[in-house]
């Protein structure tokens, strides 16, 4: 038998979604061309004509054609896998919809790009986070390394929750950089990757007459079947977050802590809550901190959805949380408003930075970390 | 090929209990469509009354697998089906049904798209002019001068010719079809069975309510509109072009019934002028010009 060794390779963000999902070995495979996502697919219709990967890869005419390819494919008992970002997610809506509420494990990299407008490529959170409410488990990886384990482990958990998973990557910062990434042996991938079961959710076959999606007989079971969805499989999808995490570790020696990373906040009288990239520039900036007698740990969120309810308690033990959003709403940040939902308002600093792929690096972390601690920055502050 | 009624299938695919109008047309199209395709098809169905119709779920009155769409998405679902059933050695046909709303009109990008592509389904346009679902408003594939709910004075623009449109995708079979002409409509479901690549099929149903005529005769108005020149009965196989009895006689202008023999039958022509009845002739007669040119211009086979 061969001997299982990882191979060491140095990857784009984008090339290594592309690794990883032609490790899943998809059946098939549609998307739309989209900045900064598009090499993503590039890289698999490559794969895929040059036979190095067995799938069928579907050209569409848009993004909300693509969600509908592998919502048909994923319900006709494929393993499936699109991506997008920024304004073609928002194309694809009402099919993100569709997909979640039928539990079709469908996987998709949402590399993460400003909403427009005006015209901007540029990194930005608020079009991922558009899925929080349909039902899709959303995960923000951090390092390239962690796009390529987190696409392999998102088939896995997509396929065990029974619910679509949406993989954040972050616009240029992850998709287009390169970065020194190991790449499991197949035959390892293979193993943590049963076949994908065709009959669940459904068996959909010639020959058997089942039929779904059709007006409902009570409206009460379709009510069930929303809350069985929205709610229940998502707070038994954290279990699962978990368990795919720690196998993943045991396999491979990466282990990223499931739903939230914690990072030097065992000792910490204060934390910071962020996700996606800038959680490593979050992370040099608590080191500086620390060295300067700051009291201060991180918590990285993982999965926004599942949200981590509990890990997130655990921050109201802190004397102040600065929660970090690469988003807006009218009330502040997603983050920080779903965190201030759970925790003592008082303790919660929120700001909003970065958006626009406006630059925000460890010396801006440094210092708006320091004012929000020092009680200069409002409940919500705009850093621009 | 032709086919007899007393020898085709007798399995019943449209089941009683279903939800639809009395005379529905297109519930006479879904018992054919049973017939010729019935245990090799899954079918995508968008928002319509096909939707509807159905029944209450987890029941069906449609003995058949279904996946009921968003409204634009039908023609690419089918094609995620068909790349499954590819990749994992599934035989079958996904098969779309979807009506004039979903198909010419909010689902027209996804199915000009799955053409483009040659994606391997049979796309089925059950065609009753209006968005029939939500109770009669106009749809591109409205007939000049229809009343519809939102046309109260009739409708100021011409049918959109999705069938020509759809053979003019250079796609490998595209048909047109009429619920009184079973034999015609199976054979060409039994036809676009066999072809690989993408099939469309324009399937002319008459609706009750919706046009405004006694059910008891949608039968009789679905055959008049062959007889007087309003529809007309083609196909397009891989490059060839050709009109099918019984549409080949009535290429012949003085073979057809007069126009107005179709319109008086239907309430939501009860308002037009001889100007718009002379309008609605030139319409037809534009339209077989375009048809016969077209069978003259491509080998007929």
């Amino acid at each position: 038998m061969k001997a299982l060794v990882a191979q060491k390779t140095a990857l784009t963000g984008n090339y290594a979604v592309a690794y990883a999902v032609k490790m899943a070995k998809p059946h098939v495979i549609a998307a739309y061309p989209i900045t900064p996502q598009t090499s993503i697919v590039e890289k698999l219709s490559e794969f895929v004509e040059r036979g190095e990967l067995n799938a069928r890869f579907v050209n569409v005419e848009s993004e909300f054609a693509a969600m509908s390819v592998v919502y048909g494919a994923a319900m006709a008992g494929a393993r499936a896998f699109t991506a997008t970002s920024s304004h073609g997610l928002l194309y694809m809506y009402e099919a993100t919809w569709w997909t979640a509420l039928s539990r079709a494990p469908v996987v998709m990299a949402v590399v993460t790009r400003t909403i427009g407008p005006p015209w901007n490529i540029h990194v930005e959170h608020n079009d991922i986070l558009v899925l929080r409410d349909t039902g899709w488990l959303i995960a923000m990886a951090e390092t390239v390394q962690e796009v390529l384990d987190l696409t392999i482990q998102a088939f896995r958990i997509a396929e065990t929750a029974v619910l679509p998973t949406a993989v954040g990557l972050d616009g240029f910062i992850l998709s287009h950089s390169t970065e020194p990434v190991e790449l499991p042996p197949q035959e390892l991938v293979d193993k943590f990757l049963p076949p994908r079961r065709p009959d669940v959710p459904l068996l959909l076959r010639p020959g058997e007459a089942v039929t779904f999606g059709n007006l409902p007989s009570d409206n009460r079971d379709h009510a069930r079947h929303k809350i069985a969805t929205v709610y229940t499989a998502q707070r038994e999808a954290k279990k699962i977050v978990s368990q795919v995490d720690e196998e993943y570790g045991r396999l491979t020696g990466r282990r990223y802590g499931g739903l939230v990373e914690w990072y030097k906040a065992g000792d910490a009288k204060n934390v910071v809550v962020c996700m996606g990239a800038w959680c490593s520039d979050a992370k040099q900036a608590v080191e500086s901190l620390r060295r300067r007698g700051i009291s201060i740990g991180l918590m990285r969120v993982r999965f926004i959805r599942p949200f981590p309810e509990e890990e997130v308690a655990k921050l109201d033990q802190y004397e102040r949380v600065v929660v970090y959003d690469r988003d807006i709403t009218p009330l502040g940040g997603v983050l920080g408003t779903e965190i201030k939902a759970l925790l003592s308002r008082a303790r919660v600093v929120n700001i909003v930075a970065g958006i626009a792929g406006v630059d925000f690096d460890a010396q801006n972390f440094y210092e708006t970390i320091q004012k929000a601690l020092d009680g200069s920055y409002r409940e919500v502050e705009f850093v621009v | 090929m032709s086919f007899r009624i007393d020898q085709l299938p007798k399995k019943k695919y449209v089941v009683p209990g279903n939800a639809a109008c009395a005379g529905c047309g297109m519930m006479i199209g879904w018992k054919i469509l049973g017939m010729a395709l019935g245990e090799e098809a899954v079918l995508t169905i968008p928002a319509s009354c096909a939707a509807v119709v159905q029944g209450l779920s987890p029941k069906s009155g449609v003995a058949m697998p279904i996946l009921n769409v968003p409204f634009a998405s039908a023609a690419a679902v089918a094609t995620g089906i068909a790349e499954a059933y590819r990749s994992l050695g599934v035989k079958g046909h996904a098969v779309v049904w979807a009506g004039d709303g979903g198909t010419s009109d909010i689902g027209f990008a996804t199915l000009s798209g799955a053409a483009e592509r040659n994606s391997n389904i049979i796309y089925i346009m059950y065609d009753n002019e209006a968005y029939m679902n939500t109770g009669i408003q106009r749809s591109s594939s409205t007939p000049l001068a229809a009343w519809t709910t939102t046309t109260p004075m009739g409708k100021r623009e011409r049918k959109k010719d999705v069938a020509l449109l759809m053979a003019m995708h250079g796609v490998p079979y595209v048909a047109t079809a009429s619920i009184a002409y079973p034999q015609d409509f199976y054979r060409k479901l039994k036809r676009a069975a066999e072809v690989e690549g993408f099939k469309f099929i324009h399937l002319h149903t008459p609706c009750p309510p919706g046009w405004r005529f006694d059910p008891a005769k949608t039968v009789e108005v679905a055959r008049l509109a062959v007889e007087t020149g309003v529809w007309i009965l083609w196909e397009y196989d891989h490059g060839h072009f050709r009109l099918n009895p019984p549409s080949t006689t009535y290429a012949d202008k003085a073979k057809r019934r007069p126009l107005i023999e179709y319109l008086k039958l239907q309430g939501r022509f009860a308002h037009v002028t001889e100007e718009q009845v002379k309008a609605l002739e030139e319409d037809v007669e534009a339209r077989w010009r375009s048809i016969l040119a077209l069978a003259k211009a491509f080998p007929q086979s």
